[in-house]
């Protein structure tokens, strides 16, 4: 018995340029917000971009992008429907709103399903969406999806910063390419971080200050282009190209 | 979210000629595409010259319709697979209650279209919309049943 999804996966990325996974060991850090303010930032910059989001348990970038009533083209496979110009695909498309309570196996066989369906086309950039930590989707991703890098998202806490060093440990060691960590929510200036991140021979993409007006632009992509918070991603875009 | 068939004709009348087209095959090419991928490759690493018989098994709970699946096996086939039969077996899709260790059957009537067709999609998707009929629990197996998969491939080896 063979499973014939995994045979055409890289087929669905051959037209893809560059395909980030915006990953983290830990949850809450603001993945979907960097990974969904730089999906639009590029766009803006003229390439043509998808998002993805792969968090099927607390599924975010919908609700970023305030996206509603949009549901995929069947054809030849499933097209993923334009969103503020981006190509977007989202498990939500099909669980709603409702709770995806998924075991490893689970979460493995639907990204496996929404890897081989899914028809991107031409990509310059493709960005993901990672669910927090080195489990399942993670794994799945490093050995689906061809010639994928990483950017990696941390906050200034310690705490914090020890899980998503052995994320940076599992990637260095299965010869990952990660394109840099970026210190999220920055309240006062430390150098830790910085300095953690050099000690593991890895590129300090920047620090994003926190920003307090972040959460009453969810929904709305217009006031989320113009936070400060936007324009520090954008200002990181040279790190990603 | 209404599914055409790509068996849908439709007529366009043109002067005193019908032509006749086929809309936009559905989700199950990416699947056949998938299928037709993996057997041309165990036909090359098992040196086959030619494909006679390709085993594919159905679980019901994807939904998949078998004559879509057949229509995109003829369309996608290569001269490999020229003189191929394509066999489609169903197999009925089983659950297990991981809380309380019932075991049920996949029932597609009751469902909404629209539930249904998630599933039809993302087969993971029942673990949102089925629960255990004895204890609710959504932490459930599927232990039969669940997608397209490869069973079997029969041919010719190249002379030695």
């Amino acid at each position: 018995m063979s499973d014939p999804r995994l045979a055409i996966i890289e087929k669905r990325f051959e037209k893809v340029g560059k395909i980030i996974a915006v990953s983290s060991g830990k949850g809450g850090v603001g993945k979907s917000m960097v990974a969904t303010s730089l999906a639009l930032s590029l766009k803006e910059k003229g390439y043509n971009v998808g998002l993805l989001d792969l968090d099927f348990t607390s599924p975010a970038t919908h609700v970023i992008l305030g996206v509603e009533g949009l549901y995929p083209e069947e054809e030849y496979g499933i097209i993923p429907p334009v969103a503020h110009g981006l190509k977007y695909m989202s498990i939500t498309y099909y669980s709603l709103d409702e709770p995806v309570p998924l075991r490893g196996v689970d979460v493995s066989n639907a990204i496996i399903e929404l890897l081989a369906i899914t028809r991107w086309e031409q990509l310059d950039y493709l960005i993901i969406d990672m669910p927090p930590g080195i489990s399942d989707a993670t794994l799945d991703t490093i050995r689906l999806i061809p010639e994928i890098e990483f950017l990696i998202i941390t906050i200034p806490s310690k705490v914090a910063f020890q899980s998503v060093r052995r994320l940076l440990i599992l990637l260095k060691n299965l010869k990952m390419p990660i394109k840099g960590v970026i210190e999220n929510m920055v309240m006062k200036q430390s150098k830790y971080i910085k300095d953690e991140v050099d000690r593991l021979n890895l590129t300090y993409v920047g620090g994003i200050n926190y920003d307090e007006n972040l959460e009453a632009t969810l929904g709305n992509v217009e006031k989320l282009s113009v936070t400060e918070f936007y324009n520090s991603v954008t200002e990181m875009i040279p790190y990603i190209e | 979210m209404t599914r055409v068939s790509p068996y849908t004709e439709c007529k366009l009348q043109v002067t005193s000629i019908n032509i006749y087209y086929i809309k936009s095959p559905m989700h199950e090419w990416a699947l056949a595409e998938g299928v037709i991928s993996t057997a041309t490759g165990f036909a090359e690493e098992n040196n086959l010259k030619e494909v006679t018989e390709v085993v594919v098994m159905i679980g019901e709970l994807q939904q998949v319709e078998h004559d879509v699946l057949e229509f995109a096996f003829q369309q996608l086939k290569t001269p490999l697979f020229k003189n191929a039969e394509f066999i489609l077996k169903s197999q009925p899709a089983k659950f297990k209650c991981r809380n309380c260790g019932n075991e049920w059957s996949f029932k597609a009537q009751g469902l909404t279209e629209d539930i249904s067709e998630a599933i039809h999609f993302v087969p993971e998707m029942a673990h949102v919309y089925i629960k255990c009929t004895q204890c609710e629990s959504p932490d459930f197996e599927v232990t039969e049943g669940r997608g397209v998969w490869l069973a079997t491939i029969t041919g010719v080896k190249k002379d030695e």
